[in-house]
């Protein structure tokens, strides 16, 4: 096979990918609506028991067990199915990587495409683990195909090799983790946006008001504290790792340019970025941060790893400016 | 079985035993009269994590304008160019050091009371931890069904049984057993990583500083054939640290052989090389290829290759038909396909000195206007078109001049200052029987020579971030204790309690708990725990 049609091969297979993963969260939103559905007739039986009296004789309504079946069989229908798109996702990577005889990450559209795959992985292993429900799925899904919708219509670069600068083994490293960390940080970014959203339907069945959309989501997602704890164990997980992609392009930065730091507009936007997070971490663990406003830090940091990647490359003048 | 009051353990210790942090107890506010005591608190103020918290909040912000706006020490260009575009905040940004973000005095006030304040923590912090590895874990609280995880259960074996059964399963604990207790802490390691990255931050500050202030920079332009020494002199463009001294230079020479530059069909950039060949003072020469990516170091001075570009080979002759200058003149790159600019000074013929302006390109198209355009940075088809002015250059009245400019105040354009395109071997003849040649192309490079003396200890200092970090985020700090109660009678079953606690990652301590306890807890046991068990007497805490 040629190295063309090796890479319009891994071009077709990412649009494979993106079909399978919207299928995907077209599974886990039917999962929540049944669910949704099962929830109004128990709180239909409820208060009819309420007014017949307690006591009365609870007879399991057959719509229900029809409605649990079919909402479970959606679930994992739409998991299997991101385990599909998942498989597909890594071939399409594996076939750039050969068509262009390169790391497939060298521009922003093979870049893009490996940080939707780092998170939709983690996503799979967070659930895998027990960690987070599935039905979260439909809001992880969402962001993950509108990402890669864009980044392969607008950020499209037919495979082909790298400019010299990036001729290093240090792409392997630097760009390896910088892709696992961004990965792991805007899937917490969203996560942290579930929790706020989960905070303020909370806030509002507790001030004994009706949620309207978008805030009556809310309803479907895991609870705050387990929203909470899966955004921070994310983050957790990519700081050192974002660290180090930090420090490897130090190194990198050394051997190319002659220099490890020199506040270039990526450097710059790396490390508001590290600060950012440093700033979620210390929040967390700080008397009157805690929660929201920690949340808070968490979707800023991740606003501004979104600029490191995106506004920078497109309009700022730099030294990182070849993608 | 009901708490018994006489249980050991008082508030005090309870309260010691649950505060499973490092972080130093906030101190009651100093007495009145105290004169330090504006000081103390003003101390205290900064050291707190919440002053921390916003420091680093206005550290990311303060950056933001470094991020956006041009900056001075990467491109003062850009800086002229946008102050030009926006007289009316330009001026005003630029007094409030927004295009020098990171030399301005409010940036370093910001990161310096960060340290600051960094320090004031550290130093509590390192003298707590240092305390409490050295110290046995705190005595079991009195309550331990108070405890986020906990259990109860009986068991026919006796207490030291139960407690060496303990002690066995806890052995990748700290665990210190007091007559009828057991406590036991893990995961110390947590603080230590903490404290490492810290304390890293603080060398890598230190490892800036050096290279800031005893580093330098200097960068150089060789065309093919030349060469550069590292001495002060030598460079075009030299940034020296403020106590850099020349004494500090490592003594080197290099000279370039050739510059290659390979080009995909689209005109991207392939490879680049520079074939140098390097000696140290008095030593011996050697060959190498300095690459992007592939410097050249030489004891500590590394030398890169940042630029290239084209530098056509002109023969001026005289009147007389005599050489009167031969050399490589650096055309400067305008555009990534390599149309370039150059200017050629006469100044050494006699009486009437001669200027040329320039513009060589290298795979040379003529559009229909007749401007020469260049479509690919490879040299397919170079022309070197030149339009000639004759006076005076101004180079004798001492002021320096650029090599990259003419002045031509005082010269009068040569044919109407009509441009003469040249193919390589071509002559542009000059009235009065003068000539510059076009003879062939060479190519120049540019180096960068850096010595920063803080490399190395930033390195380390990074290493060390890395490596505390992962010590502080993935290693858990947990507690256990165990309390065991023989039966009030002979034969009466013993009872065991047992609770934990751990700041992070309470669902994980939970599963670890659960797998502890069910190697002290005999399978089939009648049980009082607050869990309630299967009937098919399967344990499942």
């Amino acid at each position: 096979m040629t190295d063309q049609s090796l890479g319009q091969l891994g071009d077709g297979l990412l649009l494979a990918t993106v079909v399978v993963y919207a299928l995907a969260m077209l599974g886990y939103a039917g999962e929540q609506a049944s669910r949704k559905a099962r929830r109004a007739v128990t709180s239909v039986r409820a208060s009819s028991q309420v007014l017949v009296g307690a006591g009365g004789p609870s007879v399991s309504l057959p719509a229900e067990t029809v409605t649990v079946e079919r909402a479970s069989r959606s679930g994992r229908f739409a998991i299997a199915l991101t385990a599909c798109g998942w498989a597909v996702h890594v071939l399409s990577l594996v076939f750039r990587g050969f068509a262009a005889h390169r790391v497939p990450w060298g521009n922003m559209y093979e870049f893009s495409s490996a940080v939707a795959l780092v998170a939709v992985s983690f996503f799979l292993v967070l659930v895998a683990r027990g960690r987070v429900e599935r039905a979260l799925g439909a809001f992880v899904m969402l962001p993950v195909v509108l990402y890669l919708g864009l980044a392969s219509s607008v950020l499209y670069t037919a495979a082909g090799p790298l400019v010299p600068a990036l001729n290093s083994y240090w792409i392997k490293i630097h760009v390896a983790a910088a892709i696992m960390a961004s990965g792991s940080f805007l899937l917490s970014g969203v996560v942290a946006l579930l929790y706020l959203l989960r905070s303020r339907y909370d806030a509002q069945l507790t001030a004994r008001r009706t949620p309207h959309f978008p805030v009556s989501l809310g309803a479907q997602l895991p609870t705050a504290p387990v929203l909470d704890r899966v955004s921070y164990s994310v983050i957790a997980f990519a700081f050192p790792v974002w660290t180090f992609a930090i420090i490897a392009g130090g190194i990198w930065a050394e051997s190319a340019w002659g220099r490890y730091w020199g506040w270039d507009p990526k450097e710059t936007w790396s490390f508001i970025t590290w600060v950012l997070y440093a700033g979620y971490l210390h929040a967390r663990a700080t008397a009157g941060w805690k929660g929201k406003k920690a949340a808070w830090v968490a979707v800023a940091a991740a606003g501004a790893l979104i600029v490191d990647y995106y506004v920078v490359n497109i309009f700022v003048v730099g030294l990182h400016s070849y993608a | 079985m009901t708490v018994r009051s006489d249980v050991p353990g008082d508030v005090n210790a309870d309260e010691e035993a649950v505060r499973l942090t490092t972080q130093p107890k906030p101190v009651g506010l100093a007495r009145k009269g105290d004169l330090l005591g504006p000081l103390r608190r003003g101390w205290r103020q900064l050291t707190s994590m919440r002053t921390a918290l916003l420091l680093l909040f206005l550290l990311a912000l303060a950056s933001v304008p470094g991020g956006f706006l041009p900056q001075r020490r990467l491109n003062p260009l850009r800086v002229n160019q946008y102050i030009a575009q926006h007289p009316g905040t330009g001026p005003l940004m630029d007094r409030l050091r927004l295009f020098d973000v990171f030399s301005s005095p409010w940036f370093s006030a910001i990161y310096l009371l960060l340290f600051v304040s960094l320090v004031g923590c550290l130093i509590p912090r390192t003298r707590l931890h240092l305390k409490a590895l050295t110290s046995k874990p705190p005595k079991v609280p009195r309550s331990l069904a108070k405890l986020p995880v906990n259990d109860r259960w009986e068991t026919v074996n006796g207490v030291d049984q139960v407690l060496d059964q303990a002690g066995a399963a806890l052995r990748s604990w700290r665990v210190v057993r007091r007559e009828h207790e057991i406590s036991a802490e893990k995961g110390y390691l947590r603080e230590t990583g903490n404290l490492i990255f810290h304390l890293s931050l603080i060398l890598l500050l230190v490892g800036i500083a050096l290279g800031a202030f005893g580093g330098f920079k200097g960068t150089v332009l060789v065309v093919e054939g030349k060469g550069f020494a590292n001495t002060v002199a030598s460079f075009d463009d030299l940034q020296p640290g403020r106590r850099f001294s020349p004494s500090s230079l490592v003594p080197f020479s290099v000279r370039l052989d050739a510059f290659r530059a390979t080009y995909g069909p689209d005109g991207k950039a392939l490879t680049f090389d520079a074939d140098v060949r390097w000696a140290p003072l008095g030593g011996a020469e050697k060959r190498d290829d300095i690459r992007v990516n592939h410097p050249l170091d030489v004891g500590g001075a590394k030398t890169y290759l940042i630029g290239h570009g084209y530098a056509p080979h002109i023969i001026v002759k005289d009147s007389t038909g005599a050489v009167i200058d031969d050399r490589l003149v650096p055309c400067l790159p305008q555009n990534p396909q390599f149309l370039s600019t150059c200017v050629i000074k006469e100044a050494n013929t006699t009486g009437t000195q001669f200027g040329f302006r320039g513009v060589f390109t290298p795979t040379t198209v003529t559009d229909s206007t007749g401007h020469v355009g260049s479509s690919y940075p490879g040299l397919r088809n170079p022309v070197l078109t030149v339009a000639a002015f004759s006076g005076d250059l101004g180079v004798d009245a001492g002021t320096p001049q650029s090599v990259y400019s003419l002045d031509t105040t005082a010269m009068t354009p040569v044919d109407g200052g009509q441009a003469h395109a040249l193919l390589p071997g071509q002559v542009f003849h000059l009235p009065g029987g003068a000539s510059l040649t076009y003879a062939d192309t060479q190519e120049w490079a540019t180096f960068q020579v850096t010595q920063d003396p803080g490399k190395g200890l930033a390195l380390v200092a990074a290493i060390g971030m890395v490596g505390g970090l992962m010590l502080s985020l993935f290693i858990r700090r947990r507690r256990l204790w165990v309390r065991v109660r023989a039966g009030a009678i002979d034969g009466a079953p013993t009872t065991v309690e047992a609770g934990g606690l751990a700041r992070t990652d309470p669902d994980r301590y939970a599963d670890e708990f659960a797998a502890l306890v069910r190697l002290l807890r005999p399978v089939a046991t009648p049980t009082t725990s607050s869990t309630p068990t299967s009937t098919n007497q399967e344990e499942r805490p």
